[in-house]
């Protein structure tokens, strides 16, 4: 694991991980356009699945484990890999000029680090509710309907730059990931690379969708 | 043609190094571009100058030794292209070209454009080889390669091991040089009994020589003089994860 290509394999493993997490996220979101009850009833189904066999909140509590053991794991093999990168090239080139297609490969780290800070703020805003006018005690539904108020236009436009973000991020990890773990053959690279995109295209729509709703006013 | 040549000049692994500016006159567009150098270098030798060090060899793009970044790109902007198979004529009269070295870290400049790439021979000597006893040439067709497999191995095994993926590479790394290597044994009958541990030693040499780790930006292939494909560093990948994983 501490090799090159061993942090490599982590990021990929980990970044799959929360990849299957953001479907499923985005998902549950949609179901605010079945009304307030449906959200609602998703949310506590959450908190409820597999009970009685299992105390109240245990399967969400072990997703949020495994959630952060991603995130930090993830973490760590990109810084470690930067600084590996950043001591590579210790004299910079006067001049230099992309060669390869595609700018998402090069907003990655960039990218991760904006994307690191949206998930700080969206978690005081709809998970502990410190920075959403209803606070933690509200329903889901009110939560997330008063957070996307029309007078809290800029927390939609925070949300619009930090879901593009994951967007791009996506369509160039997603298919780094399989390239990392050796599952790309030459005839699938073209499938992996549209795959990527398409992925990362519904997921930003997906995600864009609910507070865009609200909004403007489409879901009250 | 009149060219402005803005060039790294070093005198040595310890000075510090700086960009200085030289007018070249009367080049010919048929010339190739050492050639252009070659002509900037007898200018500067008679004029008493230090002529500007630059490595080549067979100067028709087979051997590997030639290679500088030329307006921030590996080889110059001509695809598919060594430096010294690249000719004058892409270039503007009167335009201002900007010539450096490779720069990475496990490739110390020795002077001016000469970088040393030893760090690659360690790579190769740490597992790209076959250990059988190597005879005469056996006849073509006594093992059996399916067609596919070897036209892959061959397309793998023209890197001439230049270094221009890791002048190219963001992160400095040697993956698809060393990936080039290994998927060129990986793919044969004779390369099976070492392919994994080859894999595993290959690798890590690599990262020993503290060359960057590979975030698929694809920078390597679009500057490869040969045109090594990327998807060789996904072979590397698995050969090197199983190594791992066993
Ligand atoms: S992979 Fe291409 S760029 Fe890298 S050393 Fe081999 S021939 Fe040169
Ligand atoms: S001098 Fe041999 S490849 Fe350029």
């Amino acid at each position: 694991m501490g090799s090159s290509n061993g942090k490599k394999a982590v990021m990929a493993v980990t970044g799959a991980v929360m990849v299957l997490f953001l479907v499923l996220h985005m998902l549950g979101n949609l179901k605010i356009f079945f009304g307030r009850d449906s959200f609602n009833d998703y949310a506590h189904a959450l908190r409820t699945l597999l009970e009685p066999l299992a105390p109240y909140r245990t399967v969400l509590t072990i997703v949020e484990i495994v959630l952060v053991a991603s995130v930090v794991l993830h973490m760590w093999a990109a810084i470690s890999l930067a600084r590996r990168a950043g001591k590579a090239r210790p004299v910079k080139y006067v001049a230099k000029k992309s060669q390869a297609s595609g700018y998402t490969t090069h907003i990655m780290r960039f990218g991760g680090l904006t994307i690191a800070l949206f998930v700080v703020w969206h978690l005081l805003d709809l998970t502990f509710g410190v920075v959403n006018p209803k606070g933690f005690d509200a329903a889901p539904a009110d939560r997330m309907v008063a957070g996307f108020d029309p007078s809290r236009w800029w927390v939609t436009l925070i949300y619009v730059v930090a879901v593009v973000m994951v967007g791009l991020h996506l369509r160039h990890g997603v298919w780094s990931a399989f390239q990392t773990l050796g599952w790309v053959g030459r005839t699938r690279t073209r499938t992996l690379r549209l795959g990527a995109g398409l992925l990362s295209g519904v997921l930003v729509v997906g995600f864009l969708a609910p507070p865009l709703a609200i909004t403007f006013g489409v879901v009250q | 043609m009149n060219l402005t040549l803005r060039v790294w000049r070093q005198s040595g692994p310890s000075d510090d190094g700086r960009m200085v500016t030289y007018q070249v006159e009367d080049v010919s567009p048929d010339m190739s571009f050492l050639e252009m150098l070659d002509v900037l270098n007898e200018r500067l030798i008679l004029e008493g100058d230090d002529p500007i060090a630059f490595d080549h060899d067979c100067r028709e793009g087979i051997c590997g030794m030639c290679g500088m970044v030329i307006n921030g790109v590996a080889h110059g902007e001509q695809r598919a292209t060594t430096t010294c198979q690249l000719h004058m004529r892409h270039f503007e009269d009167g335009a201002t070209i900007t010539i450096e070295p490779w720069r990475a870290a496990p490739f110390p400049v020795v002077k001016d454009l000469v970088v040393d790439r030893s760090a690659f021979d360690r790579i190769i000597q740490a597992g790209g080889f076959v250990s059988v006893p190597a005879g005469s040439a056996p006849d073509a067709h006594s093992i059996p390669v399916r067609k596919e497999d070897a036209d892959d191995a061959f397309d793998a095994a023209t890197c001439i091991g230049c270094g221009a993926c890791v002048a190219a590479c963001p992160n400095g790394s040697a993956s698809l040089f060393t990936a080039a290597k290994i998927t060129h044994l990986s793919l044969l009958p004779q390369g099976q009994p070492e392919r994994v541990s080859r894999a595993k030693a290959m690798v890590d040499q690599m990262d020993a020589e503290g060359f960057g780790g590979c975030t698929n930006t694809g920078e390597c292939t679009a500057v490869c003089p040969k045109g090594i494909p990327l998807d060789t560093i996904a072979q590397m990948n698995s050969d090197y994860l199983k190594a791992n994983g066993k």
